[in-house]
């Protein structure tokens, strides 16, 4: 009962903050509206009775992504007049992308396909939720850990060689 | 029917954060007079003087002062970030103190209820600790864009970029604590270092001393005090970050400094220093066990053990501050990058290959 009533208000303020990331005015607010929802989040991972998951979501999140985030709309100062000049016509695809997302989760969720309780573990196993967390990670699901963390390598390794090749242009000039 | 029980268990818990708030609340009082007379004394000068014995009551006439001054807002800053950024700002540091074990839980005598001298055991205690001291940071970013002042503006980035490269460090450093002691739980971790100061993660051979002062360095440009105090650079950034700031949100930043500060000397001392533990364990001392097994005089011996290492730590902020220099800019992002990111790798490796 009492967990219904938190859900419905972590969700609710997750929701208006969500909306309103889209609809501010400047940058910034819209990045401070995230960070509320990102927060809404995190709290309703500990409803789901995973302290670990809502710890890392605000900690990698809120207190990381979100820094650079905020460090980089300051540096750019983008307002939403320039912002549109960097819109190429997305919206067409955009759009129709996000209806077809929207339909496949509603359904998901009406089927319950992801009524998956517990995952099979006891509840007192899930209160030592870092500790299974970790054990999975490490065991079972090591390959797609190691293929996920090998992707998120080849990312930042093309963003440093963008740079550089920057750079080199810059020169060339 | 109401379980009294239930409602003693949370009165005592709401008893607690309201004790805990208030000190936090009080504290920087007393540390803004120790740190000036600190300051004073290392300069050769004698600190605050005129106001009461000894300059004891200048706190109380700068409280008054802070409260009855007028609250001035920029005309073209955004109210709504501008107000709300110092309370951003304070409320992430009183929050962390939750999962701070301050000591061991005792019987409280005649009701026989356990009281436990911290608010909440997480098993994710470091994690939270290190997520939610680091919200405090928005509180200085927004504040800084809000008041839609250039210096304002160059405190806030500095503080983004400073804090996103220090907390790599300080999350190394949490890593190698949870790789010495086992566990992500604070309170786990003071009990793994139980038994005499050998048993302290700093003599941790070889690699605690290492993730000691990794762990330093990065908590003492988290919280900016110098010398990585470029946020608030006075020589080319007037007063940083609040340079628009006055009356009571000026105050609020004040206090939240000083709160990380406390923060950053209570983690020290349970991830490093034993927490509540004594030097050397009075326990198997003969004489002392009619005093050491009555639980609660213990967990006052253990309370008193943790404030004296708190002081310490606040006492070296402090010693630190007035003996440095600050970093230029550069210099603070090789420190950061260059040097304690590869030494925590490296940590990590001697460490991981000890526990095996």
């Amino acid at each position: 009962m009492m967990e219904q009533v938190f859900f419905y208000i972590f969700s609710i303020i997750a929701v208006i903050s969500a909306i309103s990331v889209i609809s501010a005015r400047s940058a910034v607010r819209s990045a401070f509206y995230l960070i509320i929802t990102l927060m809404q989040v995190a709290a309703i991972f500990i409803l789901l009775r995973s302290p670990f998951l809502a710890a890392v979501q605000v900690f990698i999140y809120v207190g990381a992504v979100m820094v650079l985030f905020l460090f980089a709309v300051m540096v750019l100062d983008i307002g939403r007049e320039k912002l549109v000049a960097y819109m190429h016509h997305q919206s067409v695809i955009a759009v129709p992308a996000v209806i077809v997302f929207f339909i496949m989760g509603a359904y998901m969720i009406i089927r319950g396909g992801w009524n998956v309780s517990n995952a099979g573990f006891p509840e007192a196993a899930l209160a030592k939720s870092s500790e299974v967390i970790g054990k999975e990670m490490f065991g079972r699901y090591l390959f797609p850990f190691e293929v996920v963390s090998l992707v998120l390598l080849i990312a930042l390794i093309g963003a440093v060689a963008l740079v550089l090749r920057g750079r080199e242009k810059d020169k060339q000039c | 029917m109401i379980d009294l029980n239930l409602v003693i268990e949370v009165l005592i818990i709401i008893f607690k954060v309201v004790f805990v708030t208030m000190v936090l609340f009080s504290l920087p009082m007393p540390l803004t007079w120790i740190e000036r007379k600190v300051a004073g004394h290392m300069q050769a000068r004698l600190g605050p003087w005129r106001v009461g014995p000894h300059g004891l009551l200048q706190p109380l006439a700068d409280t008054i002062k802070l409260l009855l001054k007028e609250d001035i807002v920029p005309e073209n800053a955004d109210k709504f970030l501008f107000k709300l950024a110092p309370i951003i700002s304070m409320v992430p540091a009183f929050a962390v103190f939750v999962a701070i074990p301050v000591g061991d839980s005792f019987k409280i005598p005649f009701i026989e209820k356990t009281f436990t001298l911290y608010i909440s055991d997480m098993n994710v205690g470091i994690l939270y600790v290190l997520a939610i001291g680091g919200l405090s940071i928005y509180g200085i970013i927004l504040g800084g864009w809000a008041s839609n002042s250039k210096y304002s503006l160059l405190g806030g980035l500095r503080s983004a970029a400073q804090m996103i490269s220090y907390e790599v460090a300080l999350s190394f450093a949490a890593i190698g604590v949870v790789m010495m002691t086992n566990s992500l739980s604070l309170v786990d971790m003071v009990r793994a270092q139980d038994g005499g100061f050998w048993h302290w993660n700093i003599l941790y051979l070889p690699v605690g001393p290492v993730w000691f002062a990794v762990f330093f360095i990065a908590a003492l440009a988290e919280i900016n005090r110098v010398p990585f105090d470029l946020p608030e650079d006075e020589g080319t950034l007037a007063a940083g970050y609040h340079t628009e700031y006055s009356g009571m949100r000026f105050s609020f930043f004040m206090l939240t400094e000083y709160v990380a500060m406390v923060t950053a000397s209570a983690l020290a001392v349970v991830m490093f220093f034993g927490g509540w533990n004594a030097p050397i364990d009075f326990r198997t001392i003969e004489i002392l066990t009619p005093i050491t097994s009555v639980s609660w005089i213990y967990s006052c011996f253990g309370l008193f053990w943790f404030t004296v290492k708190v002081s310490f730590f606040i006492y070296l902020f402090m010693w630190i501050r007035f003996t440095l220099p600050r970093y230029r800019y550069d210099q603070l992002m090789t420190v950061g990058w260059k040097i304690l990111i590869p030494i925590c790798l490296g940590a990590i490796l001697v460490t991981g290959f000890m526990r095996i």
